[in-house]
């Protein structure tokens, strides 16, 4: 893939410069001086850590936020921009992580209440969707509901949203998180098609991989501060996350695949009518997780992956009992609780709320789900120093950092509390690991340890489930992989047997790669 | 938006403990400007209303028999509150606990032994509990809401008494008066201190105390009941049984309710009348949140707000206040203490004054 610099216009000033920009938040320090410059037609990229204090600039941009000092210039006039009206004025759109469409209108409807009274006539507001829609190879019935697309077609609607307008920057917010590597292969044509148009691009993610496909040039951030400066074409995407996480904090490595022993976690035929409306069934799902793998389940999110979960975490049960088995018997009616006591650990999406209660302390949380490796008498009474020491042990062993078993759930950052909830799960020796999205939002260096972790709690011979939206960290720490697409799942491959493409298509509900036959690797 | 409330960023442990005490204090300077307002001597007004009351060893018993039923009824509420189930139905337990345990005793009359008594005060707890137990299936079967469905109850729960005290329960020999039968000797409360109201109550409401504390602090059954409070889908993650634990702390809650319905008509009352409660189960919700739910807090909390009922009273003799009085400090400090815990949560700001001002410095 070539990377030109269409927008190297030297007799222009550039898009959008913003000089020395400091934020501050209540005991957090978001902005701290940053710098950032972006030329008319240039595919910028913004770099960082959660954390790191993305979110806050390009909040800043669009005038969600205001920063405490700093100087921001528009294509060399220097403004304020004081709310997200002003910005669209000035020509910024912005796609959000989290889409706001409303489900039972049309798209037309969709993009007429986002516009305001700048909307105008419905009908000829139709017509521009569709032509702005096909110019940039994005295809898009106006007339179509909401609730009836992808959500790659919603990202659509959102990019369009912000194209129907007198557009001069487009800010995307980790845009390729949602979508399937296909979709995203669709996602970049469009965004080189704009930006040869002179449009210019802000693209926030943390994949290093698409950055250096895509932009043109990368701006790092670390801890509220500017760390790195870049053209990403001419780095490894191992030295930009160095510029990601500092000097200290260990990076990715390779995992060793290997193969399992006996079945612990058999499912067959495991359908379950959903019981909210909007919830997706599971229609037929067969799976097997022997002792010593991981099994990875990919899949964009909403497609049967918290019913699934639910489902054999025992938070639903299922009518077949037989549906769900263990190396003792059928436990498809037992309650988490039963399950657990016959060898089953689960680490939830959720960690504030979930996984842990916000408003109590870690030692408490740590009794949670830990009561069943007694530190509970048979009179019912709590040991409350085994718990403490339970507790110690996760936060010493699993490098948790707080100040204290005391402390509340709710005041750890996520990585450091999802380091917890993973320790204490693994701290009890489970047989069977269910992970959803192990390390979904959490630093670099914490997802490594998590995963660090995963694999030698694999080595020891336990069987692990794990579902994720993040297909890179499928394929590095799987044995075995599959995806599930609205409520089924494809066939399961042994990683090193399949490949991206194939595993992009099984996310996208073709399960018969076989006829598709193009052995990439 | 004329007020806009923002989550202070760290809650404070020792403000939240101080609240309860500035929301009394606010409420004393407010009730000292209301008789100051009314023409009397705001001091002597208070002094008369909360120290008078309790300066002789007879007011200090009869502290005991107010806040027994008031402590009771506030213990158990602190444990459904804990699980974030609202019964709101103590005055209605505590009605048919007193029904209960009086329709036991009016057939045991002339009977005599150490059994009397027990079986009584057990008939008692068996009514609360089974009335709040009415609510709690509501709740786990339609899903209908415990707040409705509790104060519901209070109103039937008085009604049946009146009822019952018109009708069944009146006593043949009674000149027609809505009364019981006195019960017999052996269907009352021991008497503590001689030539003083002051019974057994106050025990069973003091070993509740701790063995509630116990329960919340130190047993398992205690832990689930406050996750389940504080987080659903964490106790559904670890395998809680919250409808078991909704039935559980409705049945405790409840059948202290009753004990302490049993405990009046058995200790000052002596019968059952239509007036056996004042309002206990109403002023134990001001109680237990006066208290942080807190075990001890409660325990202070039911001693304040006994000694409220007590100047009530003592207002209207001595400063020919109405009954009313009594009313209007209980919800001062329930207005107090909401509005303390509002102000130490969050804090107050003017979105109207702050946009002014940067429209301000938009046009410099």
């Amino acid at each position: 893939m070539t990377t030109s610099l269409a927008g190297d216009m030297p007799n222009q000033p550039p898009r959008l410069v913003m000089k020395s920009i400091t934020k501050q938040y209540p005991g957090c320090l978001a902005n701290d001086a940053v710098d950032l410059e972006i030329a008319g037609g240039e595919i910028h990229a913004l770099l960082g850590e959660n954390g790191a204090g993305k979110s806050t600039l390009m909040k800043i941009i669009y005038g969600v936020v205001k920063p405490d000092s700093g100087e921001v210039y528009w294509e060399g006039e220097r403004v304020q921009i004081k709310d997200p009206a002003h910005a669209r004025r000035l020509g910024v759109g912005m796609v959000f992580q989290h889409f706001s469409l409303f489900e039972t209108l049309t798209i037309t409807e969709n993009i007429a209440l986002a516009l305001g009274d700048e909307a105008g006539d419905l009908k000829a507001l139709a017509d521009k969707i569709r032509t702005v829609s096909e110019r940039y190879g994005m295809a898009l019935n106006p007339d179509r509901h909401v609730h009836s697309l992808s959500v790659g077609e919603r990202q659509r609607v959102e990019i369009v949203r912000c194209l129907v307008q007198d557009i001069k920057l487009l800010i995307l917010d980790e845009p390729t998180s949602v979508l399937t590597p296909q979709e995203v292969d669709t996602l970049f044509i469009t965004l080189r098609r704009l930006a040869e148009e002179g449009c210019s691009i802000l693209f926030i993610s943390h994949k290093l991989n698409e950055v250096k496909a895509l932009c043109h040039h990368a701006t790092i951030l670390r801890g509220g501060r500017l760390s790195g400066d870049c053209i990403p074409a001419q780095e490894s995407p191992a030295s930009m996350a160095r510029m990601m996480v500092g000097d200290e904090t260990p990076i990715t490595m390779d995992y060793e695949k290997v193969l399992g022993s006996d079945v612990f976690l058999q499912v067959r035929g495991l359908t379950r009518i959903s019981e909210d409306p909007f919830g997706v069934d599971l229609k037929g799902i067969d799976l097997d997780v022997h002792a010593g793998e991981i099994v990875g389940i990919a899949g964009v999110a909403g497609n049967g992956q918290e019913e699934l979960l639910a489902a054999l975490s025992g938070e639903d049960t299922v009518e077949n009992h037989d549906a769900i088995h263990f190396p003792c018997g059928p436990v498809g009616h037992l309650c988490p609780e039963k399950r657990r006591r016959k060898g089953l650990a689960f680490v939830p999406e959720e960690r504030l709320g979930r996984g842990a209660v916000p408003d109590m302390s870690l030692k408490e949380n740590a009794l949670l789900t830990g009561f069943l490796t007694g530190l509970v008498s048979k009179r019912g009474m709590i040991d409350h120093q085994g718990t403490e020491s339970f507790a110690q042990k996760i936060i010493n062993q699993f490098k948790v950092k707080t100040p204290g078993s005391e402390t509340h759930a709710k005041s750890l950052s996520g990585g450091n509390l999802q380091k917890f909830i993973i320790g204490r799960e693994i701290m009890q020796k489970p047989q069977l690991l269910i992970a959803a999205h192990p390390t979904w939002g959490v630093d670099i260096g914490a997802a490594t340890a998590i995963h660090q972790a995963l694999i030698e709690l694999r080595n020891q011979g336990a069987a692990i489930l794990v579902v994720s939206e993040d297909i890179d960290e499928l394929f590095l720490i799987s044995d075995r992989l599959c995806a599930i697409c609205d409520g089924e799942l494809s066939p399961l491959k042994p990683t090193p047997e399949t490949s991206l493409e194939e595993v992009g298509q099984w996310m996208t509900g073709v399960f018969d790669t076989a006829t598709h036959a193009n052995s990439t690797s | 938006m004329l007020v806009k409330l923002e989550p202070r960023g760290q809650h404070s442990r020792k403000m939240a403990y101080l609240s309860p005490v500035l929301a009394g204090v606010l409420t004393l300077i407010t009730s000292g400007i209301f008789f100051f307002l009314q023409g009397l001597d705001p001091i002597h007004a208070l002094k008369t209303m909360l120290y008078t009351p309790i300066s002789d060893t007879y007011g200090l018993a009869e502290w005991c028999v107010k806040a027994a039923p008031i402590l009771l009824c506030a213990i158990g509420l602190a444990v459904v509150f804990k699980a974030q189930v609202w019964n709101i139905g103590a005055e209605g337990q505590l009605l048919i606990g007193g029904l209960l345990a009086s329709s036991v005793a009016v057939n045991v009359i002339e009977a005599e032994g150490i059994w009397v008594l027990p079986a009584i005060l057990l008939a008692g707890v068996i009514g609360g509990a089974l009335w709040a137990l009415l609510a709690a299936w509501l709740k786990t079967h339609f899903n209908a809401n415990e707040i409705l469905t509790t104060i519901m109850l209070n109103y039937i729960a008085l009604n049946l008494l009146v009822f019952s005290v018109h009708g069944p329960l009146k006593d043949p020999n009674g000149f027609n008066f809505p009364e019981s039968a006195m019960f017999g000797d052996a269907s009352l409360m021991p008497v503590l201190i001689e030539d003083t109201r002051v019974h057994a109550g106050i025990l069973f409401a003091l070993f509740a105390v701790a063995a509630i504390w116990v329960l919340l602090s130190r047993s398992f059954m205690g832990f689930q009941i406050k996750v389940l409070g504080l987080d659903h889908s964490a106790a559904r993650l670890a395998g809680f049984k919250s409808k078991r634990l909704v039935w559980v702390t409705m049945l405790i809650s409840g059948g202290l309710a009753g004990l302490a319905g049993a405990g009046e008509v058995t200790g000052p009352l002596g019968q059952l009348v239509p007036q056996i409660s004042p309002g206990y189960g109403y002023a134990a919700i001001i109680v237990a949140f006066l208290g942080r739910l807190h075990p001890v807090g409660i325990l202070l909390a039911s001693l304040l707000m006994a000694l409220i009922y007590m100047g009530g009273e003592m207002a209207q003799i001595e400063l020919n206040m109405p009954v009313a009085i009594t009313g209007l400090f209980q919800g001062l400090l329930l207005f107090y203490l909401l509005a303390c815990d509002v102000l130490i949560n969050f804090r107050v700001t003017l979105p109207w004054l702050s946009s002014q001002k940067t429209t301000a410095e938009q046009v410099n």
